[in-house]
């Protein structure tokens, strides 16, 4: 199982090569996500439209190693953009991946576009 | 700057750590810690919580951030083998020098292991660190891979020997305790009290032998296959671990000639000196008063002591009583001791109450004038330890008739408030914190909740056993200054449940993000908004389906969320009553999408391992086969379970099905602050457990009886009488009053009897509010709980019917994939998801 956590890399903004065209904005329900298949990766993409906002990270909690982050619940804490895991309710920031309720490895997280009303997650290969 | 050195990094070491830091002073001295463990000190009070969690970070007294940030350098995997007093330096076993102003010995003790023949043998455990747990899960592992019928015993029947034994039997082993005393946990309880917790350990399926001396411990290969008593006195067993008491860790002592017991252990004065003034020995390794303490709470004095005493507050002394009572923290079984457990006629009498059948057991021994509580013990129920504990520890007044103290069920207690204790009352005995302590943070001002006076105060941080009264103080201070006790849901909202409840009904909001702007800040999060979406649904019965990102993963998905992801299915059956057909079809809607199947504890077939995917269909055909939704993810009515009643049981009085399916169907999909379950018996035999439930009807000559609050679960609570011999009509009229003051006023994830418990004035109060109508809104109650009745639709249904609400059961939104990441095992002729990594509990097959 450590082998599927190791697929998983944060990718910063700068270092975007594939911008990947996942769906259409409107199959991701305001304020929740959706996950996204991507080769052999699972990502979980927020639409956080209180925000006004999208982020992107691993559907794969690092707690029991289960894919469910995307269908965990959106919130914020101080201001913090947040993803609570549906199993235990582990909390993830969406900017920086960092588990803000335990000390869990952080997850993964990736960039998002809009355009032409389609989102697009960045991958570096 | 003073050096000061700690050698051992346990328990009491770390507190001396971080009550030596927390002094004025402390600046002028660097303090070095060894330990020879592999990681900083953890809780040891706490240890088997390991077998559960397997998370040893979880059981940290503080990261090893925490001395960097205090300026403590700590070494772990390293031991001090030598001390050269005349040089003030000490050498570790890779002959490294340092040297001291201050040497503090906290080398705890080890597990004394008799020396039997054959000890040495694989599959023979002590039970003392985290590496021994570690081990003995990995051996138990593999020996229920080739026998699912492992047995393994302990030996030794102490506090410490039946709580491995718990830890055996949740290992999936067969338990066996093996004392060599008469009784069991001989040093807290007298004879009687010790065979009535015996009679409740069998019960729960722990085997005990007493009074039995173990010579040999048999096996041939190298590893354990039995022990042997007598000639022909064997038993069996593959595993074994020994609790048979502790041994200081006394060597660094004697090897630099320190005064020492005849049996052991380093001597101290009250000042934690040994009779070398610079050296000083706290916990498990220092002998006080001829005594080893084998409890945590006096260490932790000891080590306030010596951190005073090293700083130069010369007045903090140890007393000279220290107080021994205990209680077992073993889950399922309440045994308490305190004060003077045994007492001699010619001190004083003592007044016993016992009940064999009920496993109930409780002693006090009382002054020979009747005016003071000396000591006493509790088997089966000590949830009055706390208070009796105090009163003994204060010298408080008793009642004239001490009886009162232990009798069952004395309305209201013979205690009063737990305000009325004087303020030096020690509350937490673990950390030593005060009454006066505790509502002082408060009045003064520093605190203004339960949460921040735990922080300042770290009153019930350790055993957490003084929680309850600690919580209780809070809110009485609180109380008595006038301030409201303030739950407020989360950082998102000031307002308790029952307040936005309100607000919610009167501005007529309707989804989230109308009540966050309206009256919240922020963005929301994972506690506010199932709170807020059980409250429209409570209000207007508006279902999941309508706005899915607000709710609870279950209720988002309509199913129960499992282990690996996929979800369980529950379809309603009412009262518990199917037809033969009904039970084929729920047989071929499991055989054909390979479900899981198995009976309920609610009495009701549930279906485990659907993938979010085939959700929809599954329910398209249950629903097609006349099912309906059996809500088992929401926080809503879950099950009224029957007993078969008059229609044909001899002893029936009244048809218990029938009236539990009607109020099964009345009260399905209602909404509620935590779930709600009830049951209906024909007899007061009960065979419907309704007395368990959140409301229980159970027939009597003349009508039925109800019963509320009741509760199985974690704290479970028998329900309490609401109303005797009434008709169907009024049963219903008065659960329609009672549920829907309960859903009006409780907080979040608060069940009916928690809420009970928490309402002033209790049951009586509650009858006069449903029963008597002294608020004067019955009448509103009624037709809120109509209306909610009136607008109930099966949410399963809405879901499949409707295209955009059925979008949201599939796992990913480009591709119809499954989750390629789930992997199932089987399971004796069916199947179960892949254990979760580091998981060592093996399945039999
Ligand atoms: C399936 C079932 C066990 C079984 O296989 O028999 C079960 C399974 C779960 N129970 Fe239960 N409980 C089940 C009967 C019970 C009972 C027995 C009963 O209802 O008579 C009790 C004790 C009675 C009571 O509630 O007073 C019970 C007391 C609990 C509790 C403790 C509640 C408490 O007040 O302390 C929890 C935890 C909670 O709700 O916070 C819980 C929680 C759970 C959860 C929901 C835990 C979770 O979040 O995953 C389990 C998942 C259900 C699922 O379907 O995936 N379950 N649970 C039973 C479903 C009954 C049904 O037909 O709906
Ligand atoms: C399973 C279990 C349950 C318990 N439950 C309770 C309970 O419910 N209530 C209660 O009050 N008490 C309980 N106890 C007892 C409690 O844990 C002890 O009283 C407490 O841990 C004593 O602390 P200590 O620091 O003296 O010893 P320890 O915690 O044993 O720490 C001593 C440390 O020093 C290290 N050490 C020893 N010699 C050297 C050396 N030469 N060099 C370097 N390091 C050294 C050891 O490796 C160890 O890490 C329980 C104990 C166990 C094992
Ligand atoms: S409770 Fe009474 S009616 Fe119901 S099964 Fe038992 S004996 Fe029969
Ligand atoms: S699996 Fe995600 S928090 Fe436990």
């Amino acid at each position: 199982m450590e082998e599927v956590l190791s697929k998983y890399k944060t990718v910063k903004d700068n270092e975007v090569t594939v911008w990947f065209k996942a769906a259409s904005v409107d199959a991701f329900p305001n304020d929740g996500g959706a996950c996204v298949k991507y080769k052999d990766l699972q990502i979980a993409v927020f639409n956080f439209s209180r925000l006004n906002a999208w982020y992107a990270c691993q559907n794969l909690s690092p707690e029991k190693q289960e894919m469910v982050l995307s269908r965990g619940m959106l919130g914020d804490q101080k201001g913090i953009p947040k993803i609570a895991c549906p199993l235990h309710k582990k909390t993830f920031s969406l900017l920086t991946g960092e588990n803000l309720n335990g000390d869990l490895d952080p997850i993964a997280i990736y960039p998002v576009k809009i355009e032409d009303n389609f989102v697009y997650i960045g991958f570096s290969e | 700057m003073k050096k000061v050195i700690v050698v051992g990094n346990g328990m009491v070491g770390y507190k001396f750590c971080e009550k030596f830091v927390a002094k004025a002073g402390s600046e002028a001295f660097k303090i070095t810690v060894f330990g020879e463990e592999p990681r900083p000190a953890y809780d040891r009070v706490h240890l088997s919580e390991f077998f559960e969690s397997q998370d040893a970070k979880a059981l940290e007294m503080a990261p090893r951030s925490w001395y960097e940030e205090h300026n403590i350098e700590l070494i772990t995997e390293v031991r001090i083998s030598d001390i050269h007093r005349d040089k003030k330096t000490i050498t570790s076993v890779d002959d490294e020098e340092y040297d001291y102003d201050y040497l503090v010995l906290a080398t705890g003790s080890s597990p004394f292991v008799p020396p039997i023949k054959g000890v040495e043998k694989e599959g023979v455990f002590v039970y003392r660190t985290i590496e021994d747990l570690e081990g003995m899960l990995a051996y138990a592992a593999k020996l229920k891979a080739t026998n699912p019928n492992a047995k393994a015993a302990v030996l030794g029947g102490g506090l410490l020997g039946l709580e491995a034994g718990k830890a055996v039997m949740d290992m999936g082993l067969e338990p066996h305790i093996v004392e060599f005393a008469p009784k069991l946990m001989p040093r807290q309880l007298d004879s009687r009290s010790s065979q009535v917790l015996q009679l409740k350990l069998e019960s729960i399926g722990l085997n005990i032998h007493l009074s039995k001396a173990t010579n040999q411990i048999l096996g041939d290969e190298g590893y354990i296959t039995g022990m042997e008593f007598g000639e022909d006195d064997k038993l069996d067993v593959e595993m074994l671990i020994i609790s048979a008491g502790i041994r200081p860790r006394d060597e660094l002592g004697k090897t630099c000639d320190l005064e020492m017991g005849v049996r052991g252990g380093i001597v101290v004065n009250n000042k934690m000196q040994t009779s070398d003034p610079d050296v000083f020995a706290i916990g498990e390794v220092a002998l006080y008063n001829q005594m080893i303490y084998g409890l945590v709470a006096p260490g932790y004095d000891m080590a306030e002591v010596a951190a005073s005493q090293i700083i130069g507050d010369a007045d903090v002394l140890m007393p000279a009583e220290i107080d021994m009572s205990t209680k077992l923290k073993l889950i399922g079984v309440d045994v308490a001791s305190f004060g003077e457990p045994f007492m001699p006629a010619s001190k004083g009498h003592s007044v016993i109450f016992e009940n064999k059948t009920q496993h109930l057991y409780k002693r006090i021994n009382v002054s020979l004038d009747g005016k003071s509580l000396l000591g006493g013990i509790l088997v089966g129920d000590a949830s009055d330890y706390n208070m009796l504990h105090q009163v003994f520890l204060n010298g408080m007044a008793i009642p004239e008739d001490p009886a009162q103290l232990i009798l069952p069920a004395t309305e209201g207690g013979a205690f009063g408030s737990a305000l009325d204790l004087p303020d030096e009352a020690q509350i937490c005995s673990c950390e030593n914190v005060s009454k006066g302590q505790i509502c002082g943070a408060i009045k003064d001002g520093s605190c203004e909740d339960l949460a921040s006076v735990v922080s300042a105060t770290k009153a019930s941080t350790s055993c957490g056993g003084c929680k309850p009264m600690v919580t209780d103080l809070v809110n009485e201070t609180l109380k008595s200054l006038g301030k409201t006790v303030k739950n407020v849901i989360c950082e998102h909202f000031e307002y308790s449940r029952q307040e936005l409840y309100g607000i919610v009904k009167v501005k007529k909001l309707t989804n989230f993000n109308e009540v966050l702007d309206a009256c919240g800040t922020g963005h929301g999060c994972e506690t506010c908004k199932p709170v807020v979406s059980s409250i429209f649904a409570s209000l207007y019965n508006i279902t999941p389906n309508k706005e899915d990102v607000t709710q609870d993963t279950n209720d988002k998905f309509l199913a129960n969320i499992q282990r690996n992801g996929t979800y369980s299915v529950v379809p309603r059956i009412a009262g518990g009553e199917i037809t033969p057909e009904g039970l084929i079809v729920l047989g071929q809607i499991g055989s054909k999408y390979n479900l899981y199947t198995k009976i309920t504890g609610g009495a009701r077939i549930d279906f485990f391992g659907a993938q979010l995917n085939d959700l929809p269909a599954i329910w398209k055909e249950l629903i097609d086969a006349g099912f309906e939704s059996g809500h088992a993810y929401g926080k809503s009515l879950r099950t009224v379970k029957s007993c078969v009643g008059s229609t044909w049981c001899r002893y029936g009085l009244d048809e218990s099905v029938s009236f539990a399916i009607a109020l099964e169907n009345r009260y399905k999909g209602l909404r509620s602050p935590h779930k709600i379950k009830g049951g209906v018996s024909g007899c007061i035999r009960e065979c419907a457990e309704a007395r368990g439930k959140d409301f229980g009807v159970i027939a009597v000559e003349g009508g039925w009886n109800l019963y509320v609050g009741g509760n199985g679960g974690a704290t479970p609570r028998h329900a309490e009488l609401l109303a005797e011999k009434i008709d169907n009509e009024t049963v219903i009229k008065y659960i329609d009053r009672y549920l829907m003051y309960y859903i009006q006023t409780a907080a979040p994830l608060m069940r009916t009897a928690a809420w009970l418990d928490k309402l002033e004035g209790g049951i009586e109060q509650l009858k006069k509010i449903v029963i008597e109508d002294s608020l004067n809104i019955v009448e509103e109650l009624e037709k809120d709980m109509q209306f909610l009745v009136d607008a109930y639709e099966c949410e399963w249904k809405q879901a499949i019917e409707n295209e955009d609400m059925k979008k949201r059961f599939s796992h990913f939104v480009n591709s119809d994939d499954r989750d390629d990441n789930l992997v199932f095992v089987p399971l004796r002729d069916q199947k179960m998801p892949k254990h979760w990594e580091k998981e060592a509990k093996e399945v039999t097959l």
